[in-house]
């Protein structure tokens, strides 16, 4: 107990600032390599082996703490929600994932590889197995929909042009857009739903193993919501993609994800599948669901 | 834990502040622990932002030559900074030349020296207002534009997703925009140079009535005056173009700096743009006159 305490106050003496720097911290830092790689014994690293994605005991703080002791893994194919109230830290798991940022302690895998020590150049091409799915899509908008699609695949392929426009064309049609419609048109120029599915395809143009989605229905109309939830469930079944879903919205995500991650006061609270989740009788959980 | 607390109180992270017992310390020793510790928190924080900013310079600047080249990125920012700054750098060079010719004009008339007009323009032209005239303008258009559009990226979590999709940011947006900035200061000044001392022509032939032939003539002898680097490059002209490429990593460093490092939406863009201009532009002036001592001293005038 008593050695845990300076750590504790050490966390909530942070400057204000340090939650910004911490992002960027891990952008600018490229060679720092951290000696947390090597915990764990042989049966943790067997457990990990055939997860996709998994977390070990994970806390981070920023101001104060975020996440505490967060422990959950993704096996291959599956879609796990990761749902809880706003400001829970679900968006800051996501980023976990993708090492945009790195916890105070505990392990994330990918693949069985710890990425928490990784350089920023190592980053960079675990980061090339996932596609990521931001809140406002994040497209960049100063390039076309082609060329926004096509950026993954520029960056990391040598296909010829035409490759890379059979590529595009055969993604967007996949998100059920109309490459003709849609392919010269700038991101300012598209609704909502239609931006989140190019940010989808965006996401999906390398055909990585996981996809990440960090609330892919929030701010869509129930029209809409419901085909981006198709689209996802679509994903997963077509191509068996594992995928980890944020979201607050629980009509959505008891009908694609196979297993459900509730983040309550910085812990994981439960964790199992939507037909568990729906049994429990925790008045929290029970008021969560609910709350529909 | 004994070793701890010392260890917490010289990181300056001492649970001074939370566990002090209430009535025991007189008020000298109770505030002045906490003062100290909050001192030396935002000591380091300013040291902590010096650092991150060096860390950026040092890395887009590492970047220039590190593949993948963004060739696409560069012209486009080339383009961004340098042609269409060309406005505002023109109109303005003008005006300071036409002032400056202007102004002396009535100053030498007491000493009857108005033909040398054509030398105050050339020599403050080239070897600080246009360098520095042209910098704070670029400062105020380009460096608020790098710092809005990289903060709106970084605020629409666009710079999230470059990384995410395998881009170094500083590679693709840092690079591109300071090298921009470095090579087209120095030919914005130069034309800035250039115009101001045309404007200078202008004023001296019309208003102070000198020949055009004896303006012209000063101004060269001012270039000449002040002594060769190598036999053939005038040391104001080594002056003169060392600072705009000074100048211009400053206002491109900077205006990255405060628009990759944007939180808290909207607002914070707007914060971040006004930092930028203010911040390159105080730079500019205090890096100008160091600069200047510097080069004055390695440039053996007189």
């Amino acid at each position: 107990m008593a050695d845990s305490r300076p750590d504790l106050q050490r966390r909530s003496d942070d400057t204000k600032r340090s939650s910004v720097r911490r992002a960027i911290r891990s952008e600018l830092a490229s060679d720092a390599p951290d000696e947390r790689t090597n915990g764990g014994g042989a049966a943790r690293r067997r457990a990990k082996s055939h997860a996709v994605v998994a977390l070990h005991n994970v806390s981070l703080a920023f101001d104060e703490p975020v996440l505490e002791d967060v422990s959950f893994s993704v096996l291959p194919g599956e879609t796990v929600a990761v749902v809880g109230e706003s400001g829970t830290g679900k968006s800051t798991i996501l980023k976990l994932m993708l090492r945009l940022l790195v916890p105070d302690s505990g392990q994330v895998c990918i693949d069985g590889q710890d990425i928490t020590g990784l350089s920023f150049d190592e980053a960079l091409a675990v980061r090339q197995k996932m596609g990521m799915v931001f809140q406002g899509a994040a497209l960049f908008d100063s390039m076309t929909v082609f060329e926004n699609v096509a950026y993954p695949v520029r960056e990391h392929t040598d296909l010829s042009e035409e490759e890379i426009e059979q590529r595009v064309r055969e993604k967007l049609q996949f998100v059920d857009l109309d490459p003709e419609r849609v392919m010269e048109q700038f991101p300012a120029e598209l609704s909502g739903g239609m931006r989140k599915r190019v940010g989808i395809a965006r996401g999906m143009a390398n055909n990585p193993e996981l996809m990440l989605y960090d609330e892919p229905t929030s701010g869509l109309d129930p029209l809409t919501t419901n085909t981006i939830t198709r689209l996802i469930a679509k994903l997963q079944r077509e191509l068996h993609v594992t995928s980890v879903v944020v979201s607050h919205d629980m009509t959505s995500v008891s009908r694609m994800s196979s297993k459900i991650a509730l983040l309550h006061d910085r812990h994981v609270v439960f964790f199992g599948t939507p037909e568990e989740i729906m049994a429990q009788d925790d008045p929290y959980i029970r008021d969560f669901i609910g709350a529909l | 834990m004994t070793g701890n607390a010392i260890v917490g109180y010289g990181t300056g992270l001492a649970p001074l502040g939370r566990n002090r017992r209430p009535q025991q310390d007189s008020y000298h020793t109770a505030r002045l622990p906490d003062l100290l510790t909050r001192f030396n928190e935002s000591a380091k924080g300013k040291i902590l932002t010096v650092q991150e900013y060096f860390s950026l310079a040092w890395k887009s600047l590492r970047f220039i030559f590190a593949r993948p080249f963004y060739a696409q990125d560069l012209v486009q920012q080339m383009e961004e900074i340098g042609v269409k700054s060309l406005g505002i750098v023109l109109l303005t060079g003008l005006f300071t030349g036409m002032v400056l010719a202007l102004q002396s004009s009535v100053q030498l008339r007491t000493f009857g020296a108005t033909m040398y007009i054509g030398r105050l323009v050339s020599a403050s032209m080239i070897r600080e207002l246009g360098p520095v005239l042209a910098g704070l303008m670029v400062a105020g258009r380009v460096g608020s534009g790098i710092a809005a559009q990289l903060g709106s990226m970084r605020v629409t979590e666009q710079i999230d997703a470059l990384n995410t999709l395998g881009t170094d940011p500083i590679k693709k947006l840092a690079t591109p925009r300071v090298l921009a900035a470095l090579l087209m200061l120095p030919v914005l000044t130069i034309i800035n140079n250039v115009i101001g001392i045309i404007g200078g022509n202008v004023i001296s032939t019309f208003v102070v009535r000198i020949p055009t032939s004896l303006y012209w003539r000063t101004v060269l002898q001012q270039i000449a005056a002040d002594g060769f680097v190598f036999r053939y490059v005038p040391n104001d002209f080594v002056m003169g173009l060392t600072k705009p490429f000074v100048f211009g990593g400053l206002i491109a460093i900077t205006a990255c700096y405060f628009g990759l490092n944007t939180t808290g939406g909207t607002e914070g863009v707007g914060q971040a743009t006004t930092r930028t201009v203010v911040t390159s532009s105080i730079l500019i002036l205090v890096v100008d006159y160091f600069l200047t001592q510097l080069l004055l001293s390695i440039l053996s005038y007189g």
